[in-house]
């Protein structure tokens, strides 16, 4: 049973992420609200390995939230019911279509969807940061004014053009061993 | 003649799924050097040419790109093939990587460097939703729309598909009437 749930929502995710890997982060998002698959602090350690593992990362993410789910075979239902809806599309549209990419409407449909898909991951990392920087202790929240200034100064270092430029894997390393040295 | 297509398929996308770290672009150098150079499945610009397709349709733009050229090497089995080849690395890699961890996470070890790898994931993260907000947004009708999906996604219920489907018509709708200002 838990495999047909899998195989729903993520042919779901398939269908609807458009524009790369981390367009699949707000339905994982949705996820973590809807079942009890994997908690939201389980989603960024999923993202931190599927970005320093080989292999696509929307795809790496969709594997590893199967085998969270439901092991293995929860894996594979899940990756290759990631990919199915594609796979039918882009068939389609090598038999078909010419020039789809030229296509008046697609371009307008484009127009649209790319701010909405960055405020939907911006959304999915707002949750994500909530989670990384507020510490909810004895029922009173505050902010984790150590992991808020490790936080502030990765970003500003990321816009420095040679260091944005180095391998996330690099970044991941580096988080790492900040959080052994000051015991996070 | 076409088993061995079928098989290279596989073979080739599984080496470009297993060796490169991070899909979409970074993906792209060791495409150019199987798919075009060693297989001669198809030219430069037609490798740029998918790349477009992949990126303007749903799913993941690495394992579109696997489809489309398998299903243009071999038909339907070709890109079965060409798509099982790209994912099953990331299969294997990341079902042993998660087993693995699941025996080390009570370590504190594993536990401080997790919580400092998740807050630089934020910040890497929230630098991609910039970078994707500067090119996405480039016009004051592509800020309203950043601006209503957030709030849709922050304070209402609405499924993150509708989202997308609801913007996807809002850009066909704009540029019908853009159009017709100009005609």
């Amino acid at each position: 049973m838990i495999y047909l749930i899998l195989a729903y929502e993520f042919f779901k995710i398939g269908l609807f992420s458009i524009g790369g890997g981390m367009a699949t982060l707000p339905f994982l998002m949705d996820l973590t609200r809807k079942y009890d698959w994997f908690t939201v602090s389980e989603l960024t350690n999923m993202v931190a390995i599927s970005e320093s593992t080989p292999g696509p990362v929307g795809i790496n993410m969709a594997t590893y939230a199967g085998y969270n789910a439901a092991g293995i075979l929860g894996a594979i239902v899940a990756t290759i019911s990631l990919t199915a809806p594609a796979w039918i599309i882009i068939i389609m549209i090598a038999k078909f279509l010419e020039n789809f990419s030229e296509n008046a409407n697609v371009k307008a449909a484009f127009y649209g969807i790319r701010p909405a898909v960055a405020a939907l991951i911006g959304y999915a990392v707002w949750e994500l940061l909530k989670i990384a920087l507020v510490s909810a202790a004895e029922g009173k929240m505050e902010i984790n004014l150590i992991n808020a200034a490790v936080c502030i100064v990765t970003f500003a270092l990321l816009q420095i053009k040679k260091l944005g430029k180095l391998h996330p894997l690099v970044w991941i390393a580096a988080g790492a061993c900040i959080g052994i040295v000051l015991k996070m | 003649m076409k088993t061995k297509k079928v098989l290279d398929l596989y073979v080739s996308f599984f080496k470009i799924g297993g060796l490169t770290f991070g899909g979409g672009l970074a993906m792209l150098p060791m495409l150019q050097r199987e798919v075009v150079q060693k297989h001669h499945w198809c030219t430069e610009e037609e490798l740029l040419d998918i790349y477009a397709i992949g990126q303007c349709t749903p799913g993941i733009i690495a394992v579109n790109t696997a489809t489309y050229v398998g299903y243009q090497q071999a038909g339907f089995l070709g890109s079965v093939s060409g798509t099982l080849g790209m994912i099953s690395p990331s299969l294997i890699i990341i079902c042993l990587v998660a087993s693995i961890l699941q025996n080390f996470i009570h370590m504190p070890v594993v536990l401080h460097a997790l919580a400092g790898i998740r807050i630089v994931v934020c910040a890497l993260m929230l630098n991609t939703v910039f970078t994707m907000a500067k090119k996405g947004i480039i016009d004051k009708l592509g800020a309203a729309v950043f601006l209503i999906a957030f709030v849709l996604a922050c304070f209402t219920p609405v499924p993150t598909a509708l989202v997308i489907i609801l913007a996807g018509l809002t850009g066909i709708i704009a540029k019908h009437f853009e159009r017709r200002r100009a005609a």
